[in-house]
């Protein structure tokens, strides 16, 4: 897990595809499952609607034709079930990826995943085990219902044993759930709904999974790191493109995988620019940036010229989607953080 | 208007609280083998929760979960059930985790604050003790779905007391079970109480075993005491669940005759007479009286079992007590299959720490002492 690798990762996106099609992320992600259940006898998919609906976003269509419903499960209406059937698949050496319809109605599975999937390995002495994979589409942007737009990746950033994976383009959707799928641990897999369709990219169907527990550098530059990840990625990328336009250089850091971060690559970045801009969604009370930021603090604070500043969404309940455009991080809120900071000097 | 529906739970009882035979005998019950073995299992688990009790109140133990009055449904399940099927236990099965070819030092190594107690090899696939209330029976049906999944012929057994009858994860259990028509058997353990709250204040419904009518399974109650009619109950459902033929609810009505934890003080809220009443229809002492009767088990049977049994616990209990604890390594190194970088510096600080050395060593950064501090 080098820099140097990490960086090649992710600067390669999209240049090495082929022929492949275009292809949006909700797409990249259904080819993932379709790989993953070609390859492997033992990954089963289960949740709402998933089979003959092919899930609510259309990221399971076409599998319960090919790999059947004996592998591709719709289940009873019940989140704190479909966690805890998966925790006893997965301990029979089953590989389940299940779905939760959206974030906000994961709550009642959290008992299986934090009581359980985190620590089954851990309370067996490696007895036991749980290869799942908890799939969920978050965030907001697409003017959902009530409960459909939040952001509560820190909840499970905080549960030792469990990993936090959200990718944000295609590419990484399409490598990093294969790897979520692979790992032999739990895997909240959150895919940034608001980008789902959103970019097309050229997603080559070779089987070959991105590392997990590694930050991909989108953007390299030497004056400023920006530091995101989902569907927040656009808006971080469309700010370093205006600000290259007056000469500031930014580094964009992907983090990809959430919970274990991977400290090196953020504090090789910040090394070298010594200014940091963290950009998320979620609320910034006792965020996944509030942990950032106090590695920043504890391991970087001489390389720092400026103190780390971070845009994210207010500490308020999601509004409702009329108030929604407000409450979201905006490309020029980050251009604003970033002079602040580099004017701070 | 017409009935669409009627349900009906049977209740299976061949020896009663006088240990007399109150309906014909199953064949295997008429010679003394099983029965007795039934008998012997019991006794030592009834030594082993009064010594694992005993060892509690002289600090040697964490807090203990007594299986007092549930020797009978333990006992008589573990014995049922083949290698290859799936225990899913709550956390009052002792007997059946022994039964099932633990270690009695590794149950107490469990119950005395160490995670290896659950790594042993005996266990095979068997869940671990499960704490929150009612999880383990939608795990059960995890574990049940993939055998079904891969068209094994086993079955899972899920086990419970009455209070978890109340939790949603229960009811979605049978629920899933009976649209999947999954290999599994729920057992609850009826032992009457949720530490202080009766089961008077669980649920209205006469039985709990009705519990599964509404999930469209099978659903009956048992004594609990009555080894018999356990066996006769269990063995159906096992052999329902290995043949494909779906899922089965047993209540077994059985009495709690210790305190709900050694954390717990029951004469807080439990009458003597209830107490009283309840030992008298124990499930050891019924089939005791049985065995007596039919001239199986003599006194001096009695007296011998009770010696090597109790030798058997004290050797138990040494191995337990002699066990080194853990390097404090362990409580990282299970934690992933790969444990990730900053995971690998807290644990050599926490090493360094443990073994006198200075946490201010040079390799560990500011934030994993906070961290770990």
């Amino acid at each position: 897990m080098s820099n140097q690798a990490t960086i090649n990762s992710g600067i390669s996106s999209g240049d090495n595809s082929g022929d492949s099609p275009a292809i949006s992320m909700v797409e990249a992600i259904n080819l993932a499952l379709h790989r993953a259940m070609l390859d492997d006898d033992d990954v089963i998919l289960l949740g709402e609607d998933v089979a003959t609906n092919g899930g609510v976003f259309r990221a399971t269509v076409g599998l319960k034709e090919k790999f059947g419903v004996k592998r591709v499960i719709d289940t009873p209406l019940a989140e704190n079930m479909i966690a805890g059937l998966a925790v006893g698949m997965a301990a029979q050496g089953l590989k389940p990826i299940a779905e939760i319809q959206f974030m906000g109605f994961i709550f009642p599975s959290m008992e299986h995943i934090v009581c359980h999937a985190a620590r089954l390995r851990n309370r067996t002495r490696g007895r036991l085990s749980c290869p799942l994979v908890i799939r969920a589409p978050y965030g907001g942007g697409i003017h959902a219902p009530e409960h459909h737009s939040e952001s509560t990746e820190a909840l499970f950033a905080h549960i030792p044993g469990l990993r936090v994976v959200i990718p944000s383009s295609p590419q990484r959707a399409y490598g990093l759930l294969l790897a979520a799928i692979r790992n032999p641990d739990p895997v909240i897999f959150l895919e940034p709904k608001r980008i789902y369709r959103s970019q097309n990219q050229r997603v080559e169907d070779n089987a070959q999974a991105l590392p997990l527990d590694t930050c991909f550098t989108l953007r390299e530059g030497n004056d400023i790191s920006l530091i995101s990840w989902g569907a927040m990625i656009k808006e971080t990328l469309e700010a370093a493109d205006q600000l290259a336009e007056e000469g500031i250089h930014c580094e964009v850091i992907d983090v990809a995988t959430i919970s274990p971060l991977d400290r090196e690559t953020i504090l090789a970045s910040v090394g070298k620019t010594g200014h940091c801009v963290i950009i998320h969604e979620a609320p910034l009370n006792g965020s996944v940036g509030s942990e950032i930021a106090s590695l920043l603090a504890s391991e970087a604070l001489l390389d720092l010229r400026a103190p780390v500043a971070r845009v994210g969404g207010y500490d308020t309940v999601m509004p409702y989607f009329r108030l929604e455009d407000q409450y979201m991080p905006q490309t020029d809120h980050i251009i604003d953080a970033v002079k602040r900071t580099l004017e701070f000097e | 208007m017409n009935i669409i529906y009627e349900g009906q739970i049977p209740f299976y009882q061949f020896l009663n609280e006088h240990s007399q035979v109150i309906q014909p005998l199953p064949e295997w019950a008429l010679t003394k083998e099983t029965l007795i073995n039934y008998y012997q299992q019991m006794v030592i688990a009834r030594q082993f929760d009064t010594k694992a009790i005993a060892l509690q109140r002289t600090g040697q133990l964490g807090t203990y979960a007594s299986s007092a009055g549930c020797e009978a449904i333990d006992v008589v399940t573990a014995s049922l059930m083949s290698e290859a099927d799936v225990l899913v236990p709550y956390y009052r099965n002792h007997a059946m985790q022994m039964i099932r070819g633990m270690e009695l030092s590794d149950i107490l190594l469990y119950w005395g604050g160490d995670e290896r107690g659950n790594s042993s090899p005996a266990q095979r696939e068997d869940f671990p003790n499960c704490v929150p209330i009612a999880t383990q029976c939608l795990h059960a049906c995890g574990v049940a779905s993939a055998i079904k999944i891969r068209a094994q012929q086993r079955a899972t057994v899920c086990m419970l007391g009455d209070g978890a009858t109340s939790k949603g994860d229960f009811l979605e259990a049978l629920n899933v079970a009976g649209v999947w028509q999954l290999p599994v058997v729920f057992i609850i353990n009826n032992n009457q109480w949720a530490i202080s709250v009766p089961r008077s204040l669980q649920s209205i419904a006469l039985t709990l075993a009705q519990k599964a009518l509404g999930a469209g399974i099978r659903g009956e109650q048992v004594d609990g005491n009555d080894v018999i009619a356990l066996h006769q109950s269990v063995a159906s459902a096992l052999q329902r669940a290995r043949e494909g033929k779906g899922p089965t609810l047993i209540e077994a009505v059985s009495y709690r005759l210790s305190d709900h934890t050694t954390a717990d003080d029951a004469t807080r809220y439990r009458h003597p007479d209830a107490l009283k009443t309840a030992w008298e229809k124990e499930p050891i002492k019924r089939l005791r009286n049985y065995l007596h009767a039919q001239g199986w088990w003599q006194e001096h049977n009695e007296t011998e079992w009770q010696h090597q049994t109790a030798t058997l616990i004290q050797a138990s209990v040494e191995q337990y007590l002699d066990t080194p604890p853990q390097p404090v390594s362990a409580m990282f190194d299970y934690l992933f299959a790969d444990l990730p970088e900053h995971l690998v510096k807290q644990r050599d600080i926490a090493v360094s720490r443990d073994s006198g050395e200075s946490s201010c060593n040079s390799n560990s950064s500011g934030n994993d002492r906070e961290a770990a501090s």
